[in-house]
């Protein structure tokens, strides 16, 4: 080895060396963005960690039990009466449905029915838990893209929902109503006549966001061909409710599913859309509400008369056995799988709840988008954080 | 200013003091309108709810209540901000809105300055605001804020563009820069040789008037156009980081701007101080000028915050396509018209 081989191939060392180099100071490295537990778009306190490069996502995880409260365990240590005063802080917006499922799964083990009667109404404050929980989503996925006026229209009109749900049960937020066998109480008189009322302004209010949102240019380009999920991919992850609905699945709990609500009574319709965006999510939810109305308003042209409560003890012991009842809540399939052995509180208690297994499509349907669609996509899943964390 | 008007003869210090004073009129002036009657009510109707109504009749006091509290709070800095830049941001973006008021003509002897390059100093002195806004947003040392101040100055730049352009139209028909100039050929123009209403240049540059509101909008940084400050994701973008008076300053500067921008809308293409039917030379023009403004800078700003309550926003890539693709060629197209017409009639 020469002094000048030598030397040439310290140049190229040298050279190289340089280059890398240059090449680690142009690298860009991405950026990590917390979005949350604290912050508007998650209206709660979900964490979504995003990688992004520049305003691109390149990865987007989920982070959730800030808001854990712990129900299933502190079910284990209440009476079966006292569960539903928990459960109804689950998807809080929607509170008398979370009741229902429960009570339904420990009717089965009982094995007793609800007299008809109480069937009727459970299903009618079930469904208005529905559109009181479903249009405060119409308005607040305005908010998410930038308009504000939408949810104050949501804000007024389930005003009067909750009066109706406030006139049966006594509870705006948590009725804690649903009893094993029936219903703690009938419902007044001249309800019928303000519900009816009431459902009107609910199909005004639809008709308006239908003007106001899904018919503005604006909204159809943010959310038409954002967020596309196929129905395959969203089974996978167990999307359900609306939002599977949305990728042209048709299955819906209250038709498909045979529990003891008086679905089946009445004439109505499942709605889907074949596109999977974010708008068909929208859509499908706003055809819901004009759904249930219609449902409300056959219920409550022939509720059937008699009591609103079966003959059950007065102390309730569950005799032993498994059930796992599902329905169709709000936000989606809810389901309580409830162990009894025979005493006065469930030995276990697991439950299903929708925005648990909706979100867990997050890092799947973000990857490649961009920061204001993370926000517009996150805002038509639509989840409550209670529901997730529970 | 007025002195030679009202023959007192004022001096130099005098002239200044009196100056200083109403360019602060004419920028709070503005902004607590459009606060008051937009914001706080006209808003508040259209969400079918009151606003404020216990400060004062109709709520009309609840500005002094929101500037005594904004002065009230802490001037909070964040530790790892670039403690001169983040000081200095809102008052570069202040004295945007301030020297944009110059320019405005409120009397035929009404105004600050007399220029001949009026228009042109009035769009100059208007991009001033991105350089406070892209030092709001970088001296923070918050994600949120620099992703929202780099979004506005890419959006601001944008539709710098299409607002210079559709005054281009304007300027070609008057035929000079100068603000009172254009007031004037709109004033003493002729539609067709009938000289009834002046000729306003709205009725021929309508199009020029689009363009410029929704680029006015988009300079603002408000609704559809306010990816900048997108609440819903970047919390409030490059403002994230900032509280109290130095807050108040950018807020005051959003809505002074919008009554500024409003206001030359107003002049440019509704006519000005100029009320149809009478002498535009009349020393009447130098009292009721400022009230005739005014009445049109919130006709024009009615329409910017309706906008502002009712539209999502746009998506950075889709307003960055609107202003390129189309606002621009429009404009171009317009000019071009305006040029024709201009030589045929």
């Amino acid at each position: 080895m020469t002094d000048v081989s030598n030397r040439n191939q310290l140049a190229y060392i040298a050279a190289q060396a340089s280059d890398a180099r240059v090449n680690v100071e142009f690298e860009t490295e991405g950026m990590t963005l917390n979005l949350g537990p604290q912050h508007p778009a998650t209206h709660g306190t979900l964490r979504v960690i995003v990688k992004l490069d520049g305003e691109r996502v390149l990865r987007a995880d989920p982070m959730m039990g800030y808001m854990h409260r712990g129900y299933e365990k502190l079910a284990e240590v209440r009476t079966y009466p006292q569960v539903t005063a928990l459960v109804n802080r689950i998807d809080w917006l929607g509170s008398f449905a979370n009741e229902v499922p429960f009570i339904l799964a420990a009717e089965q083990l009982m094995e007793v029915e609800a007299p008809p009667r109480a069937q009727w109404i459970r299903t009618i404050l079930f469904e208005l838990s529905r559109i009181s929980n479903v249009i405060l989503f119409l308005g607040d996925m305005g908010v998410q893209l930038g308009a504000v006026t939408p949810v104050f229209f949501a804000f007024r009109d389930r005003e009067f929902v909750l009066n109706q749900i406030e006139a049966v049960t006594g509870g705006r937020f948590h009725p804690n109503f649903d009893r094993i066998g029936g219903l703690k109480d009938d419902i007044p008189r001249g309800w019928i006549e303000e519900t009816t009322g009431v459902l009107g302004r609910i199909r005004t209010f639809c008709d308006e966001m239908e003007d106001l949102v899904t018919g503005n240019e604006i909204f159809q380009a943010r959310t038409r061909g954002i967020g596309v999920i196929p129905p395959e991919v969203g089974l996978a992850y167990g999307l359900s409710g609306a939002n599977i609905r949305a990728s042209g699945v048709d299955w819906d709990l209250r038709r498909d599913g045979g529990v003891g609500l008086a679905h089946d009574q009445v004439d109505w319709k499942v709605w889907t859309h074949p596109d999977g965006d974010s708008f068909s999510r929208y859509w499908v939810r706003l055809q819901e509400v004009r759904e249930a109305c219609g449902i409300i308003e056959q219920l409550l042209g022939g509720i059937p008369s008699g009591p609103v409560m079966a003959k059950v003890p007065r102390i309730i012991k569950v005799p032993a056995g498994e059930a796992y009842v599902e329905t169709e809540n709000p936000l989606g399939v809810m389901g309580y799988y409830v162990v009894s052995k025979g005493d006065l509180v469930p030995f276990r208690v697991k439950i299903r709840s929708a925005s648990f297994s909706n979100i867990s499509i997050t890092p799947w349907v973000l990857e490649g988008t961009y920061v204001p669609d993370v926000v517009s996509i996150l805002a038509s899943l639509y989840f409550i954080l209670g529901d997730i964390d529970r | 200013m007025s002195s030679a008007i009202l023959a007192i003869e004022l001096a130099y210090w005098q002239q200044t003091v009196l100056r200083a004073l109403l360019g602060l009129v004419a920028v709070l002036l503005p902004a607590g309108t459009l606060v008051y009657l937009f914001l706080f009510k006209m808003m508040s109707f259209m969400q079918s709810r009151l606003g404020p109504m216990e400060t004062g009749p109709y709520g009309s006091l609840q500005l002094l209540a929101e500037v005594g509290k904004f002065l009230q709070k802490e001037d909070l800095i964040p530790a790892a901000a670039d403690r001169v830049v983040f000081k200095l941001a809102p008052f570069v973006v202040l004295i945007s809105t301030f020297l944009l008021v110059l320019v405005i003509p409120a009397g035929p002897d009404l105004w600050f300055i007399d220029i001949d390059t009026g228009i042109f100093l009035a769009l100059a002195v208007s991009s001033i605001s991105v350089i406070g806004i892209l030092m709001a947003g970088w001296a923070s040392a918050s994600k949120y804020s620099l992703i929202g101040g780099l979004r506005a100055a890419g959006q601001l730049v944008a539709y710098e563009l299409p607002l210079v352009l559709a005054v281009m139209g304007v300027v070609i028909q008057a035929g000079t820069l100068n603000v009172q100039g254009i007031v004037m050929a709109q004033a003493s123009g002729e539609i067709f040789g009938w000289g009834g209403i002046g000729n306003p240049f709205i009725l021929t540059q309508f199009v020029g008037f689009a363009i410029f509101l929704i680029a006015v909008q988009a300079e603002l940084t408000q609704p559809p156009f306010d990816m900048p400050v997108a609440e819903s994701e970047l919390v409030t973008g490059y403002l994230t980081e900032y509280s109290g008076l130095r807050f108040l300053m950018f807020f005051i500067g959003e809505f002074a701007t919008a009554g500024i921008f409003s206001a030359l809308a107003a002049t440019m293409f509704l006519g000005g101080w100029y009320v149809p039917g009478l002498d535009p030379t009349d020393n009447l023009f130098n009292v009721i000028g400022p009230l005739v403004l005014i009445g049109k800078m919130v006709l024009v700003a009615f329409l910017i915050f309706w906008f502002r309550f009712t539209y999502p926003r746009f998506r950075e890539d889709q307003l960055q396509q609107l202003a390129w693709k189309f606002l621009i060629p429009l404009s171009l197209v317009n000019i071009v018209a305006t040029g024709v017409l201009k030589v045929v009639f």
